[in-house]
C-alpha cells in the first residue's frame, strides 16, 4: 500500500501546483475537488491494518464533501454571480509555480526537523501536509478574486486534513464530525457572502474591497 | 449535569423559537428571556457551589467558571440594550440577527465548559460562524467588506489552530497510543512525556490561531474593520465575550506548557505578542479619526495586556484574570454608547461629532466615564488590574517590559483623550432636525450598571470573586 499512499500524496502536491500555475477558475476548482478525493482515499491506504467501519465512513464523508459538495457550492457561486473565469493573480503564474516549488522544499525541510511520529504510514505525509498548508496560504494572499481566496482556504484545510490523517485512528469520531461540519458551514457562509458581495459591488475582486483602510 | 445541558440548550431552543416568531418587534425579547434564564442558572452555580459536568469532555473548572459568568453577565447587559436598539432599527429584519446571537451564546458557553482541545476548537470555530451574520446586520458594502475580511482572516487563523491541535495530539501519542488523547485532565498528569519538539510546534500554531481570534497583533487586522462596521452591540459582544473565550483557549494551552515544564519557551512569546499588540494599538490610536475603530485598537491593546499578564506569571497572571473581567465590563459601556452616538449623529468620524453631552446627556457622560475607565485611570477597576500586572512585572525585575508597558499606556491615554474629549464636550452642531434618536431607558440603563460594576471593582473586590479569580489564576501559575 506504500506505493498507493505515495501516489495519492504526489497527486495532492500536483493539484496545488496546478492551482498556482493555471488560469481558469473552473479548472482550479476541479483540481481542488480532485485533491479532496485523493485525500478521502488516503486513510484507506495509510492504515491498511485497521480498515474499520469508522475509517470507511470518514473516507466516504471526505470524498463526498471535499470532492463533490463543496466544489458544487463554488460552481454554483460562479454561475449565480456570472463570474469571469480568469483569476487575476497579484503575481504571475510562473512566479506562483516557482514559489510553490520552494514551499514544497520548505515543507520537507521543516518536516525533517521534527521527529517522525510513529504509525505515520509514510514519511511523506508530514512534508506534504505542511507544504499544502503553505501553498494554500500563498493562494489566499496572491489572488484578487474572493472566490479564489476561498479556494486557497480549501487547500489550506486539505493540508491540515492530510496531517490529521496520521491521527485518524486516535481521534474520537465526534470531533471529526464537528470539524467537518464547521468546515462545511464555513464554506457555505463564505459562498453566501460571495453572492452578496457580487450583488453589492458588481464584482468579486478583492481590489474593490478597499473602503476600510487606515 | 441538568444545569449544564440547560445552559447549552436554552439558547438553541429559543433560537428555534425566534426563527418561528413573525414579529420583528417581539422577537428581540427572546434574547432577554435566554439571557435571564442563562444568568440565573449561572448565579445558581455560584450559590450552590456546583461544578457540573457531562462525562469528561464538558466540565466546569475555576477558569471556565469565571469565563462562563462573564459571558452570562455581558450577554444579559447586551440583550436588554438589543431590545432598545432593534426597536429603533425596525427598517431591518432582525430574524437572522437574533438567531445568530442566541447561537453565539450557546457556542461561547460550550467554550467555557470544554475540557477537550478538539471540542474547544469546534466551539470556537462555531462562534466565528455565528458572529459573521451579526457583522453583516447593516447590509451595506462596508459591512460586507468587513464580514469577508473577518470570515477569511479568522477562518485561516482558526484553521492554523486546528493544525496546532493536531500537533498537540502527535506530541501526546508520540510515545505510543494513549487513552483519551487531547483531553485536558488526562493530558496534564502525563505532560512530562509529551514530545517536546511537537509541543513547541503545537504551541506556536495554537498561539497564532487563537491569537488571531483574540485579535493580538500582528493578526489583529480584521478587528478595526469588524468593530468599526458592526453595530455597537456586536462590537461589545466580540470585544468582551469572544476575546475572553479566546483568552481561555490560551490559558488551556498554558496549563499544558506548565505541566510539561515548558514555560521558559512559552513566556517570552506571550510577552512579545503582548507588548507588540500594545505598541501597535498605541501607534494606530494616535492617527485615528473613526471613534469605533478607536475602540477596536483599544481592544487590541487590552488583549495585549492579558497576554502579557499570562506571560509574566505570578501576580501578573492574577491581574490578567481580573483585567479580563474589567475589560469586558468597560467595553460594554464604550461600545454601546458609541452605538448610541453613531445612531444620533449618523457618522463615525470623530471630528464631525461635538457636544454629545448636550445632545445625549446620558450617553455623553457614560462615554466619557467609559474612556476614563478603559485607559486605566483610578478609581475604576482597570486601574487596579493594570496596576497589579505592573507590580508583577516590577516584582520580576523586568524593567524593559515595565517601561514599554507604561509607555504604551501613556500614549494610548493621550491618543484616546484627543478623540473622546472633543466629541463629548464642545458645541453641538445646529442641524437638530437631521439628528437621530435620543437616549432611552433601554439603551442607557445596562451600560450604567456595567459602569457601576467597573467602579465597584476599582474600590473593592468581593471575596467570592477574589477567590474565583485566584483559583482560575492558580491553574496557570498565578498567585496574589
Amino acid at each position: 500500500m506504500e506505493h498507493v499512499t505515495q501516489l495519492l500524496l504526489i497527486l495532492v502536491i500536483l493539484a496545488n501546483l496546478f492551482v498556482l500555475g493555471s488560469h481558469p477558475l473552473g479548472a482550479c476548482i476541479r483540481a481542488v475537488a480532485f485533491q479532496g478525493i485523493a485525500l478521502g482515499l488516503l486513510p484507506l491506504s495509510l492504515h491498511p491494518e485497521e480498515r474499520s467501519i469508522h475509517l470507511f465512513v470518514i473516507a466516504l464523508g471526505m470524498v463526498g464533501l471535499k470532492g463533490f459538495v463543496i466544489p458544487g457550492l463554488l460552481f454554483r457561486a460562479i454561475r449565480d454571480a456570472a463570474i469571469r473565469k480568469e483569476q487575476e493573480p497579484l503575481i504571475g503564474f510562473n512566479t506562483g509555480l516557482f514559489l510553490g516549488a520552494i514551499l514544497v522544499g520548505l515543507g520537507f525541510g521543516i518536516a525533517g526537523k521534527l521527529p517522525l511520529p510513529p504509525h505515520t504510514g509514510s514519511s511523506m505525509v508530514v512534508p506534504v501536509a505542511l507544504s499544502t498548508v503553505m501553498m494554500g496560504l500563498l493562494v489566499i494572499v496572491t489572488r484578487a478574486k474572493i472566490l479564489s481566496q476561498a479556494l486557497g482556504y480549501l487547500i489550506l484545510e486539505n493540508g491540515i486534513y492530510t496531517f490529521g490523517l496520521i491521527l485518524a485512528a486516535g481521534l474520537p469520531g465526534l470531533i471529526e464530525m464537528g470539524v467537518l461540519l464547521d468546515i462545511f458551514a464555513g464554506i457555505f457562509i463564505m459562498g453566501t457572502v460571495i453572492e452578496h458581495i457580487h450583488r453589492e459591488f458588481g464584482s468579486i475582486s478583492a481590489h474593490k474591497l478597499v473602503n476600510l483602510r487606515e | 449535569m441538568t444545569i449544564l445541558l440547560l445552559l447549552l440548550l436554552i439558547p438553541v431552543v429559543l433560537a428555534g423559537v425566534s426563527l418561528a416568531i413573525r414579529s420583528d418587534v417581539w422577537r428581540p425579547w427572546m434574547l432577554v428571556i435566554a439571557a435571564v434564564l442563562h444568568a440565573s442558572l449561572v448565579a445558581n452555580l455560584w450559590v450552590s457551589d456546583a461544578w457540573p459536568s457531562i462525562g469528561t469532555w464538558l466540565s466546569l473548572d475555576p477558569a471556565g467558571k469565571v469565563v462562563l459568568s462573564l459571558i452570562s453577565a455581558l450577554f444579559l447587559a447586551a440583550s436588554v440594550y438589543a431590545v432598545g436598539y432593534l426597536h429603533r432599527r425596525l427598517e431591518r429584519p432582525n430574524r437572522t440577527f437574533v438567531t445568530s446571537l442566541l447561537f453565539f451564546l450557546s457556542a461561547t458557553s460550550v467554550v467555557a465548559f470544554s475540557q477537550h482541545f478538539g471540542l474547544l476548537w469546534v466551539a470556537l470555530e462555531a462562534t466565528t460562524l455565528a458572529s459573521a451574520p451579526l457583522l453583516y446586520f447593516n447590509h451595506n458594502s462596508r459591512s460586507l467588506e468587513a464580514t469577508w475580511k473577518y470570515l477569511l482572516i479568522c477562518s485561516v487563523g482558526i484553521a492554523l489552530a486546528l493544525l496546532g491541535t493536531f500537533f498537540l495530539a502527535v506530541a501526546e501519542t508520540f510515545q505510543g497510543p494513549v487513552e483519551s488523547a487531547l483531553l485536558l485532565p488526562a493530558m496534564l498528569p502525563r505532560a512530562g512525556s509529551l514530545s517536546v519538539p511537537w509541543l513547541h510546534a503545537a504551541f506556536i500554531f495554537l498561539l497564532v490561531g487563537y491569537g488571531t481570534k483574540m485579535g493580538l497583533a500582528p493578526m489583529h487586522t480584521w478587528k478595526p474593520d469588524a468593530y468599526g462596521e458592526a453595530p455597537g452591540l456586536v462590537g461589545f459582544l466580540l470585544s468582551g465575550v469572544l476575546t475572553s473565550c479566546a483568552f481561555l483557549a490560551l490559558v488551556r494551552l498554558t496549563q499544558v506548557c506548565q505541566a510539561a515544564g515548558q514555560m521558559d519557551f512559552a513566556r517570552p512569546l506571550f510577552i512579545l505578542l503582548g507588548l507588540l499588540s500594545m505598541g501597535v494599538a498605541a501607534v494606530f490610536m494616535l492617527g485615528q479619526t473613526d471613534y469605533k475603530r478607536m475602540l477596536a485598537y483599544s481592544s487590541v491593546e487590552h488583549m495585549g495586556i492579558l497576554t502579557l499578564g499570562l506571560g509574566l506569571g505570578g501576580l501578573a497572571t492574577y491581574g490578567a484574570w481580573l483585567h479580563m473581567v474589567n475589560n469586558g465590563l468597560a467595553k460594554g459601556v464604550l461600545f454601546l454608547m458609541a452605538g448610541n452616538i453613531h445612531r444620533h449623529y449618523r457618522t463615525k468620524t470623530a471630528s464631525e461629532v461635538h457636544g454629545v453631552l448636550h445632545r445625549l446627556p446620558w450617553s455623553g457622560a457614560l462615554f466619557m466615564a467609559g474612556f476614563i475607565a478603559i485607559t486605566g485611570s483610578p478609581p475604576f477597576g482597570l486601574f487596579m488590574s493594570e496596576f497589579t500586572i505592573l507590580r508583577g512585572a516590577i516584582g520580576n525585575g523586568h524593567w524593559g517590559i515595565v517601561a514599554g508597558y507604561l509607555g504604551c499606556l501613556a500614549v494610548i491615554f493621550i491618543g484616546m483623550a484627543r478623540i473622546v474629549v472633543p466629541m463629548v464636550f464642545g458645541e453641538p452642531p445646529n442641524d437638530a432636525a437631521a439628528s437621530g434618536p435620543k437616549d432611552s431607558f433601554l439603551t442607557t440603563f445596562t451600560p450604567l450598571v456595567l459602569l457601576a460594576a467597573v467602579l465597584v471593582l476599582g474600590l473593592y473586590i468581593p471575596s467570592w470573586l477574589d477567590r474565583a479569580l485566584l483559583a482560575a489564576a492558580q491553574l496557570v501559575g498565578g498567585l496574589r
